[in-house]
């Protein structure tokens, strides 16, 4: 089984060794291929998005997806929700003394096979080899430009009274996934990782809806309970969420119940909530639900008067309690 | 694919158990205190923002059923000085943690070199040793007698595989004797909702003390918000009838002879003995400890730990938060010095805390 030595980050024969006979067998766009210190790129014709995010997952493949997969999806995602149509994405790698190559190959193959999916192109990277306890495995980091067409403004501070919150499709499948990996947790549930490009979602509501539609926000780390707590704070609104229209998928309310974790509260790397003006909610809704990664898409709640930027959750049995942020590290608990 | 359709969540059906409740409490006609003795409850009545539908006149109290809350320091620090004897892995429920001691936690630990390895299980505990021959590897053996029948089968089977680096820090709790030790120390409680899973190993024979000597109401109840009004509806019941008697409302998982294999299996390794609760103190009879035949899988007697006095994080209240004695917003240090990211007590690190329920999904509004 072949590994990553040191020699594949010495900057010399090794590297380039590396770089032609593994990443540009998987990465074969032309603009990389030129192997030039930049991208030359096209002018873009529009608004710039740019966004960068480092990818460190353990394990590194999960069902349902890899770190490299999760990768050129979150990057996308955080173009997508901005309104943009992402085009060209950058890879850093941070690769370990030891790390099978087939693993790496593996990585580099799901990347590609994602930003094909995705339409977008990775036109420019880097490789650094760290020595063997210096990191886990590897690291990613990705960074996206996509270009925002004209007539899409999406903001918080857009968000008014009366406006509906939709989520695109079941919670927590990520989070559920990879918690049962790391720790061989052995629920036979079948769950995967929801992780998705989306925008295509995206792109299909801002074709009809686009001066609709207030905010977008991919639902990663800190899950709904996250995002809507940085809405509500920006915005400076109370927002009312109901709980039993939050889409949750038994297998993962169940397998939550055992864990004692909370299903709104965890990792999603394929869902993202958007608000819409009321008038509006069910056109965007139908839209959504014809995509491929929008088809559980529901209208889970509703922008109150209320101005302290609080998020209130309507539960199942008809009382009502504070949707918080998350904090501290999401661990099964003792019994 | 929604909560629409389960069983337990039914709001027209939570409506009419609350109507009923408040019918009950206001024939009572005065104040009613009852505790859900299990850290599962507390989160669970918190998550379905149950108190919200109670009667005005009854509290909803914790009480001391979080294995992780009832862990004194000095026990913590023992664990540590474990952790931190070189070639040591500590294997720990997440809950674990970040639990301090004197001035330290697991976490702290693991970040100044130790090895400390996340588990599941105490069969995960087991694998570790498998896997790690070199190493010592030791299971910090909190939880109630949910946990304890697991942890006696690891060490069953760590002898029958002459696994000889594989330990147990013992750290387990007896709910029936803290039930005594919270009644003999005057409570105001008016009855209890008993934990579910703890009943379904130990049934319902070890709390008739409760309802027969001290005549207070018991109910065994199960962890969804309907199960648990349900509980609450039998205990105003029985209050009303001034007939306390332990009943059981879970049926669906608890049998009232409860579970003598599992209760056989820890009865083989462990013996009851006198152990130190947060807050509370010694409390006779109410821990685990090895029998005689067994101290070869005792850490304590392996690693020779004297644990020592620590004594509880000056302000903190978590002692009286799981006495009943106070809510979580009572203390000075609740949100403000004390948030799940830098817990000073334990309730606030524990995911079934009854400080963390109340920072996780808000004081009742």
């Amino acid at each position: 089984m072949k590994k990553i030595t040191m020699s594949h980050g010495s900057g010399g024969a090794g590297t380039d060794r590396l770089i032609a006979e593994t990443i540009l067998k998987h990465f074969t766009g032309p603009v990389l291929a030129r192997l030039e210190d930049s991208a030359e790129l096209p002018p873009p014709g529009g608004r710039l998005a740019f966004t960068t995010d480092s990818y460190v997952v353990s394990p590194r493949v999960f069902p349902g997806g890899d770190i490299g997969h999760i990768a050129v999806c979150g990057t996308v995602n955080d173009l997508a929700v901005k309104g943009a149509v992402p085009k060209w994405i950058s890879v850093a790698l941070i690769l370990e003394e030891g790390l099978e190559i087939e693993e790496l190959e593996n990585t580099l193959a799901s990347m590609q096979k994602t930003a094909l999916k995705a339409g977008v192109e990775i036109v420019t990277g880097d490789t650094k080899v760290v020595e063997k306890g210096k990191a886990d495995g590897m690291f990613i980091t990705a960074s996206g430009i996509g270009v925002i067409p004209d007539g899409v403004r999406l903001s918080a501070a857009g968000i008014r009274p009366g406006d509906r919150i939709i989520i695109s499709g079941p919670l927590a499948e990520h989070g559920v996934a990879v918690l049962n990996a790391r720790h061989r947790l052995g629920l036979k549930s079948g769950i995967k990782s929801d992780g998705a490009p989306l925008n295509g979602l995206t792109a299909a509501i801002l074709k009809e809806h686009a001066p609709f539609i207030r905010v977008m926000r991919d639902l990663t780390r800190g899950g709904l309970a996250g995002a809507l707590n940085e809405l509500a704070a920006a915005c400076g609104r109370d927002f009312s969420m109901e709980e039993r229209l939050i889409p949750v998928s038994d297998a993962v309310r169940a397998a939550c119940a055992i864990l004692g974790t909370d299903p709104l509260a965890m990792a999603n790397e394929g869902r993202l909530c958007l608000f819409c003006s009321a008038d509006r909610a069910e056109r965007v809704l139908a839209v959504m639900r014809d995509t491929e990664f929008g088809g559980g898409a529901a209208i889970a709640g509703t922008v109150t008067e209320g101005k302290t930027g609080r998020v209130l959750l309507a539960t199942a049995i008809g009382a009502e309690r504070i949707l918080s942020s998350p904090e501290g590290e999401v661990l099964p608990r003792i019994c | 694919m929604t909560g629409s359709g389960h069983i337990f969540e039914d709001s027209a059906l939570a409506l009419k158990m609350a109507e009923r409740a408040h019918l009950l409490a206001g024939r009572i006609g005065r104040p009613v205190s009852l505790m859900e003795v299990c850290g599962t409850h507390t989160m669970s009545i918190a998550r379905a923002g149950l108190r919200r539908l109670l009667p005005r006149n009854m509290k909803l109290l914790s009480g001391p059923g979080c294995p992780v809350c009832v862990t004194p320091p000095g026990v913590i620090d023992g664990i540590l000085s474990v952790a931190r004897t070189p070639g040591v892995i500590i294997t720990a429920f997440g809950d674990m943690l970040k639990v301090r001691g004197a001035c330290a936690s697991l976490e702290d630990c693991r970040r100044s070199g130790a090895q400390v390895q996340i588990i599941y299980s105490a069969q995960d505990a087991l694998e570790t040793a498998r896997q790690n021959p070199r190493n010592r590897v030791v299971f910090a053996g909190a939880g109630f007698e949910t946990t304890t029948p697991s942890a006696a089968l690891a060490v069953m089977q760590a002898r029958d595989e002459k696994l000889e680096n594989f330990s147990v820090y013992p750290a387990f709790k007896l709910v029936p004797p803290a039930l005594r030790a919270l009644l003999e120390n005057k409570t105001e409680l008016d009855g209890f909702l008993l934990p579910g899973h703890v009943s379904s190993v130990i049934g319902l024979a070890p709390y008739s003390f409760v309802a027969g000597e001290f005549k207070k109401p018991c109910v065994v109840a199960g962890f969804e918000a309907l199960d648990i009004l349900h509980a609450v509806n039998l205990l105003l019941e029985q209050i009303l009838a001034g007939e306390p008697k332990v009943e059981n409302a879970y049926p669906r998982a608890v049998r009232a002879q409860g579970n003598p294999e599992a209760t056989r299996v820890t009865n083989a390794v462990f013996t009851a003995a006198t152990a130190r609760w947060r807050a509370i103190g010694d409390i006779p009879l109410s821990g685990l400890a090895f029998r005689p035949d067994w101290s070869a899988f005792d850490a304590r007697t392996v690693f020779e730990i004297s644990e020592p006095d620590t004594p509880e994080p000056p302000g903190c209240l978590c002692g009286a938060v799981i006495t009943g004695r106070a809510a979580p917003s009572d203390c000075p240090l609740f949100r403000t010095a004390c948030t799940p990211a830098d817990a000073k007590g334990p309730c606030m690190v524990s995911s079934e805390g009854a400080c963390a329920a109340w920072y996780r999904y808000g004081d009742p509004l």
